[in-house]
């Protein structure tokens, strides 16, 4: 299992905070479970389209699309920071 | 504790006077607070909702906080970012360093604002008579992080 959490407009696109998941075994990397996620419809593909400036983390670190994910990790997919 | 993540208020003078206590090395305090604006982008904001990774936004101002030290001799220094409703004139965010000259410490102080504004997981989202809006990232922001990007003791 993983845990995919998913923060501000990214959320609200999504109608979710977070959720939990089998990793699939297709999936080895960010952009594996970035594609993944895509794949379950509309909606899901086009908050997280490709050239959407969308931020990783793996387990609380920012992550590139060929950073792995294993089973227990943490992945969180969100906008580019607006604090400050 | 030099980070902190807090729904509640913050008191400079506070803040100050626990970074310089009983530390005579300190010849130097240089802070910086953001506040909330009533306009922005051309629209009046009633409120303004900051969220936060708990957790990961921890983690980052403490990696920032570290590059700092890293990079310029300062004594300390504390970082407090503000989370949830807040109004305009509300403080959104503190940064303090302690030094012992003035150099070192508006440099660090000037590189974690440029640093958190980019690095850190916190989103703003404006309550406006438009509507309410996610605040995109600005592109200037990206620019005056970019100017630390090579190390810098030797300009601090």
């Amino acid at each position: 299992m993983i845990k995919v959490l998913y923060f501000a407009k990214l959320r609200e696109d999504l109608g979710k905070a977070s959720e939990e998941l089998a990793l699939p075994g297709d999936v080895k990397t960010v952009a594996g479970l970035r594609a993944h996620l895509m794949a379950r419809g509309a909606t899901w593909q086009s908050a997280l389209e490709q050239g959407k400036a969308l931020r990783v983390a793996v387990n609380h670190e920012i992550a590139e699309p060929g950073t792995p994910v294993r089973a227990g990790d943490e992945v969180a997919f969100f906008p580019p920071v607006t604090g400050g | 504790m030099p980070v902190r993540v807090q729904t509640g208020d913050f008191d400079i003078a506070r803040e100050i006077d626990a970074l310089r206590a009983a530390n005579r090395k300190v010849g130097a305090v240089a802070s910086f607070i953001g506040t909330v604006r009533d306009v922005n982008d051309g629209s009046a904001v009633a409120t303004l909702t900051l969220e936060h990774y708990p957790g990961m936004t921890e983690k980052a101002l403490e990696e920032i906080v570290a590059e700092a030290r890293s990079r310029w001799r300062i004594i300390d220094a504390t970082v407090i970012h503000r989370v949830g409703e807040l109004k305009p004139l509300d403080q959104i965010v503190l940064v303090v360093v302690v030094g012992e000259h003035r150099g070192e410490a508006f440099a660090a102080c000037e590189f974690l604002m440029d640093y958190l504004k980019t690095r850190a997981p916190f989103w703003k989202k404006e309550q406006t008579p438009e509507g309410d809006r996610w605040v995109d990232a600005r592109g200037s922001d990206d620019v005056a992080a970019d100017r630390w990007a090579k190390p810098s003791r030797d300009a601090a």
